[in-house]
This record gives structure tokens, sequence and C-alpha cells, in this order.
């Protein structure tokens, strides 16, 4: 192949065996500014999405007037677990805490939860952030899908006693959805483990 | 290569040579968000941005860039677009983002896009190639749509679900439900439904070619007819 005859004169300040890496560099160099620009453009806009989005999320599980503080941003993470836990408090006194958590053993991967408690022990409520669980089967653990996750709330570790903490099949007061247990299941337990969790952790998380 | 006309560039994208349902090229996301109209709207939307951008780049660099690093110039070209794609779409439509996650970024395999322009805009002028990334994009997105709303109804039994996510608060009315207490044929809301659902379109093309193809075929038996006489 002829690469010379082409152009013999233009960019002459590189050899002929460079040309190709220098212009693969150039062009690099030219997309590499064009994202850090969108990076910069865009980086303000997405924070703020994100930040809406976790408010949302935690406003639709407290009781409105209930707290005056911004509980997205009064946060504890557990430093030997990696939990998240947002505070709401009401004129400085602790009024409920919404743990994120993670259900490991849903049907397909981890399932998502945002675990609402009151500083007594009881559920506010129970959201599912994500999950990747069978649409028409597992997904009824959605609340725009189904309305089985507002039978949690009010519930508390007395309330079913800790034995009947599980899905109908296992023994407990839980309904399993047709043709999906083990997602109602992952729920479930990850409910009662957080309900756990809380009641012996409450007083590191509101010190 | 000759450049074809502007209405030949269109043909091919939209119907003779549809990316979905003739090349069957990019079948990852077409089948895979194809589950609701809103889901398929968003990707093709992204899809065709990134489609259009890179074959007018790819055109534009036509000149300078050489034999020896076309394709990796091509890939470098297309993963920068998706990348600012993905950034405008986490900062504009956060809640679709979350949906549509992973295959935003795998647009970048999505072989539409290094095959037009391979075969297309690094032999063509620039006008020609850009609007050969929007018919080819366009044409993806009409078999998008089409799966994306046949599945939806079928498998959800509701029609632009969720249309919030893209057109915002007020768009919430658009959402149809088929009926009262429809739960749909689930097999069309899972992956088989996505390549039953695109079989039927490939069919339903070949038989519309077919149709269009008739009046001819029977001309031509005609006049065979005729010249076997005498």
């Amino acid at each position: 192949m002829d690469i010379n005859s082409k152009s013999p004169a233009a960019g002459g300040r590189l050899p002929d065996w460079l040309r190709p890496g220098g212009l693969l560099g150039i062009f690099s160099l030219a997309f590499i500014f064009g994202l850090s620009l969108t990076f910069e453009l865009t980086r303000d806009r997405v924070t703020e999405q994100e930040r809406l989005r976790l408010r949302s999320q935690l406003q639709e599980l407290l009781v409105p007037g209930s707290y005056d503080n911004a509980p997205d941003e009064d946060v504890f993470t557990d430093s030997s677990t990696g939990r998240v836990v947002y505070r709401a408090r009401q004129q400085q006194q602790p009024v409920a805490a919404l743990l994120h958590t993670v259900a490991p053993d849903g049907y397909s991967g981890s399932i998502n939860l945002l675990v609402g408690i009151t500083i007594d022990g009881k559920l506010l409520g129970v959201r599912v952030l994500s999950h990747n669980e069978t649409p028409g089967l597992g997904d009824a653990i959605e609340l725009r899908r189904s309305d089985w996750v507002l039978g949690f709330t009010g519930r508390s570790l007395d309330s079913p006693p800790a034995d009947q903490w599980a899905v109908k099949k296992d023994g407990g007061v839980f309904d399993a959805f047709t043709g999906a247990t083990i997602t109602p299941r992952a729920v479930v337990n990850e409910i009662r483990n957080t309900l756990v969790y809380y009641q012996q952790n409450h007083q590191e998380i509101f010190r | 290569m000759s450049t074809p006309s502007a209405s030949e560039i269109i043909y091919q994208g939209l119907w003779k040579n549809n990316p979905g349902l003739v090349q069957l090229l990019g079948l990852c996301p077409l089948l895979a968000i194809s589950n609701t109209f809103v889901n398929a709207l968003g990707m093709s939307l992204a899809t065709i941005a990134v489609l259009t951008a890179s074959n007018f780049v790819v055109a534009l660099s036509r000149p300078v860039v050489r034999e020896e690093i076309r394709v990796p110039m091509f890939v470098l070209v297309i993963a920068g677009f998706v990348g600012i794609v993905q950034q405008v779409m986490q900062a504009w439509f956060y809640d679709l983002y979350q949906i549509l996650g992973i295959f935003i970024p795998l647009i970048v395999t999505n072989c539409i896009i290094l095959g037009r322009a391979e075969a297309f805009a690094s032999r063509q002028p620039l006008w020609a190639a850009t609007l050969d990334g929007l018919s080819m994009g366009t044409g993806f997105m009409l078999v998008l749509l089409s799966l994306g709303g046949m599945r939806e109804m079928i498998g959800s039994g509701t029609l632009f679900a969720d249309a919030w996510l893209i057109f915002g608060e007020q768009a919430e009315v658009l959402t149809i439900s088929l009926s009262e207490d429809a739960r749909g044929m689930l097999l069309f809301a899972l992956p088989p439904g996505a390549f039953l659902g695109l079989g039927l379109l490939v069919a339903l093309k070949n038989v519309v070619d077919e149709r269009m193809k008739k009046p001819r075929s029977v001309s031509v038996e005609l006049s065979q007819t005729i010249t076997a006489k005498p």
C-alpha cells in the first residue's frame, strides 16, 4: 500500500509511522474534552436529581409534619455493616429512622429496600427501590404493581410474633404471590432482619 | 460507490433495508427494551442521537482518517457520543435513565451504528451520511415502538404507561388501560414475547412486500404465456 504518495508535503512534522497514532490521539483528546464539558455542564443537575429522588422516596414513608429536619442530609452510616440510615427528627428529638437495606436472596439478585421504622420500633412502611424480579410475578412487591408492600405498615417485631415473621408458606402471616414465593420470602426476611438490627442498634443510630 | 438520492436513503432506512426487520442488527436493545412503549421511545431517541452524530463525524473526518485506524476511530467516536448522551439523559430524564440503566452504555455495542459508519458514512458525503443516520435510526425506532406497544398492550394491558418519564408529570393522563382488571398475557412481557413479537413483525413486512410485488408477477406470467404461443 502506498500511503506516502497521498500527501508528501502535508503534515510533514510527524514521521509517517506516527501519523495514524497521532491522529487517533488528537481525536481522543477532542472527545475527552467534549465528555468533560458535558460532565461539567450536567453535574449539578444530576446531583440535584439524585437528591430530589432520595428526598421524595423518604417523604413517601414519613408522616408529613412529624419531623422538621431534612432526613436526606441527616445520614448515619454503620461502619461495620455499611448500612445507610436516614434520620428524621422533630426539634432535635429522634422520630424515625429510614434504613436502606438489601435483600440479597431475591429470585434474580438483590432487592433494594427502604424500610421506615418509628422510634418505638413500628414499621412506617416499606418501599422497593430497585429489583430484577420477574415482571408479572415477582414485581408485585412494587407499589405500582400491587399494594402488597403496604401490608407491613404498622407491624413490628411483636406483631406478628417473631416466629410468624415469614410468608404463609413458611408458617408465617404474610401472603406470597401466585407463582412467586422466593421474592416475597426474601423481602419479608430482610424486613425482619432490619427490624432486629434497628432494635439492637437504635441507640447507636441516634447517638 | 455512488451517492444514492435522498429519497432512496430514506426508503432504505425506513423500509427496504430496515435495521430491525431486514438487517436484524441491534437485536440486544431491540429485544430487551421493547417491554413498554415508553422505554422503547427512550431507547430509540438515544440511539437516533448517537447514530446521527456518529455518522456525521465519521463522514466529516473522512478526508483525514486513514484506512489503518478507521475502525478504532469509529469506536472512539461512537463511545464518545454514547457517553455524552448518557450524561445528558441522567441530567434531564433521571428516572428513565434509572430504568434503561445498562442498556444506554450498551448502545456502543449496537451493530447498527458501527455498521452504518463502516458501510455508509465513511464512503459518502456529509449530507448523505447524516440523512442515513436519521433514516436508519428512525427505521429502528419504528420497529422498537411497534414491538414495545404490542408487548405492552398484550403483556400488561396498558399503553403509554409511565409516559411522565419522558413528557413530565402532566403526561400521566396519556396512559391507557385497555381493561379494568388487565393482568395481561405474561408471556409477552417476558423475553419470549420479544422474540415472538419481532418474528411476527418480520413476517408482516414480508407479507406486505409480497403483496406489493404481486401485480407485477401476474403480468410477467401473462406475457410469458403469450410469447410462448407462436
